[in-house]
């Protein structure tokens, strides 16, 4: 499998990534390689194989359903590059 | 319009009733102040972990139990990739290939009409935050209070036909969460919010291209919504044009639904398991704990109503329309006996449901109990009281007058007179001083006879049983 530099820039794009021409070359032949690699394991018969979510086996702890966290509103917002009337402000989005 | 048949799927997000967030310590109570409920785990600073609620993952047990569902026995949190700014990890938490939920469906009734609608599966994910539009200098102000308010999405398969059965569907829904305790089924504050997918087609053709109708937050949203889409759709067609994949939004101002601009790869959600968050496992022991704890379920509630109590279908599922309203009729019935359930019945659904709903009133927070009410249909049961009557009693009751059905009918002397010898004499007073009646009467004139009951009445002041007033009067009547 080989990805176009077309492709490249899409998944650039849906990353926010900026990429220059030259930068798009090299990541594409990085994202080859591993694709390559991937290949290798999809040749693998894992029929009846259950699929591996986690490289750990073990299941979900579980948390009791408390309120456990206090209201940190002012520390959190003094962080944020722009907070007004108690929100976090960010660049216009309109749908 | 005719030849066109409505296929209509519907996605449900389900705010579940925990008091704090799936996968955090923070409360998700509503209404609080900007950002008071939003903790570092939700507005996503750096090294944060999600810890997933117990108390989210029973309320899905619970959902899948009462739609007779597969429940699995390990399912997968995923992340579900986009940018915005009121999903401040750049990622939701959701599940893809394995839910949580499989399977399963619900009866849902149209007129006389039932149908049993498939779900295709239930998953648990977070909510986002939200975006305030209003001007901040240009900008967009965030509120991050709802990001990690635990959500069931509920998916039907494209079984619907029309926009009623949509409709009901989306209420049967909603009675059942309510009724389980799974989400408080506050439409207005966004805790029952329905995504639609319409799509029209030539019956028997294959499924017409479908457009999303998003975030519809009352049923009659929904039945609007889909009635102006499948219009336009139809139109499209007609006229030759082709119908493309779109996500829509409804405009409740003007009735229409327009197509939202249409983000370049916005459905590339490039899902994969969250490795923050290990499978989750639920054993058979932990769905049989669920079981015992779960309510009887409104579908058996209503077979036994129609078995136990001889109530008609009708009567059944209006009185079971929530848990509160069945539970008030039941009590309403073991305090006046099984053979009054009928009369029972009737007066929750009648009388009460009315003076409820002009007082704007939630019937769990109706000022009359069970047992005062079963203690007045006792009276009309046993003929004490005339439903005239009845309604007389029932008002002071209501009002809080008398400790009982029985102190106020004391009080007001209200009984009603049945004893035949106490009328008699009333009647034989009406009989003579009515002759033109009586004359019209005996010419055959059905008529007349009520206005001679209607004397009786007026001289007994209400307290006779007309019936029995009407029966003695025609036997005096044919005896002279």
């Amino acid at each position: 499998m080989s990805l176009s530099l077309d492709e490249v820039g899409r998944i650039a794009r849906l990353a926010r990534i900026a990429l220059t021409p030259k930068e798009a070359e090299r990541i594409r032949e990085e994202l080859n390689g591993i694709l390559d690699f991937v290949a290798q394991l999809q040749a693998i018969d894992t029929a009846g194989v259950i699929p591996m979510a986690h490289a750990v086996d073990v299941v979900q702890r579980l948390r009791e359903d408390c309120v456990t966290e206090a209201d940190r509103r002012e520390d959190f917002l003094a962080i944020a590059p722009e907070a007004e009337a108690g929100l976090y402000l960010v660049p216009k989005v309109i749908e | 319009m005719s030849q066109w048949e409505v296929v209509i799927g519907l996605e449900t997000h389900v705010q579940l009733l925990t008091k704090s967030k799936i996968f955090s310590g923070a409360a998700t109570a509503f209404g609080a102040e900007p950002n008071r409920q939003a903790c570092a785990v939700d507005i996503a600073l750096p090294g944060v972990l999600p810890v997933l609620n117990r108390a989210a993952v029973v309320c899905a047990i619970k959902f899948g139990l009462a739609v007779g569902a597969k429940i699995a026995p390990r399912s997968v949190f995923a992340r579900k990739n986009y940018f915005y700014p009121d999903l401040p990890k750049g990622y939701q938490i959701s599940q893809y290939e394995t839910p949580v939920v499989a399977g399963g469906g619900l009866s849902i009734r149209v007129g006389e009409q039932e149908k049993f609608v498939r779900l295709v599966r239930a998953h648990l994910e977070e909510d986002a935050g939200k975006s305030l539009h209003e001007d901040f200098h240009g900008k967009t102000g965030i509120d991050l209070n709802r990001a990690g308010t635990p959500l069931l999405e509920i998916v039907s398969e494209p079984d619907l036909r029309s926009s009623a059965e949509a409709v009901a569907y989306a209420k049967a829904l909603h009675s059942l969460v309510t009724w389980i305790g799974i989400c408080d089924g506050n439409l207005q504050e966004g805790s029952f919010r329905v995504d639609a997918n319409v799509s029209v087609r030539r019956p028997g053709a294959p499924f017409g291209t479908r457009r999303e109708i998003k975030n519809l937050n009352s049923f009659r949203f929904l039945q609007q919504a889909i009635d102006y889409e499948v219009a336009w759709q139809i139109n499209e067609l007609e006229e030759g044009r082709a119908i493309h994949q779109a996500t829509v939004l409804f405009d409740p101002a003007s009735g229409e639904t327009r197509a939202m601009r249409s983000k370049e790869d916005a459905h590339d959600y490039r899902y994969f398991p969250d490795p923050d968050l290990l499978p989750l496992e639920i054993t058979p022991q932990w769905i049989e704990e669920v079981k015992a704890a779960l309510p009887e379920l409104p579908q058996a509630m209503r077979e036994r109503f129609q078995a136990d109590y001889g109530l008609s279908a009708y009567d059944a599922s209006t009185l079971t329309a929530t848990r509160e309203m069945a539970r008030y009729f039941e009590e309403t019935v073991a305090a006046a006996g099984k053979e009054n359930a009928k009369l029972c019945a009737n007066w929750v659904m009648g009388e009460l449901a009315a003076r409820l709903n002009r007082e704007e009133l939630d019937i769990a927070a109706v000022p009359l109990a069970p047992a005062l009410l079963a203690g007045l249909i006792r009276r009309i049961a046993d003929g004490t009281l005339s439903s005239k009557l009845a309604k007389e009693v029932f008002e002071a009751l209501w009002n809080g007058e008398g400790q009982d059905a029985d102190a106020i009918i004391e009080a007001r002397g209200l009984k009603q007179v049945s004893d035949a010898a106490a009328i008699e004499p009333i009647i034989d007073a009406v009989i003579a001083a009515q002759p033109k009646s009586v004359e019209e009467f005996r010419a055959g004139k059905e008529k007349a006879l009520n206005a001679l009951v209607g004397q009786v009445m007026k001289a007994t002041q209400g307290k006779a049983n007309p019936q029995q007033v009407g029966e003695l009067l025609r036997k005096k009547l044919a005896a002279n």
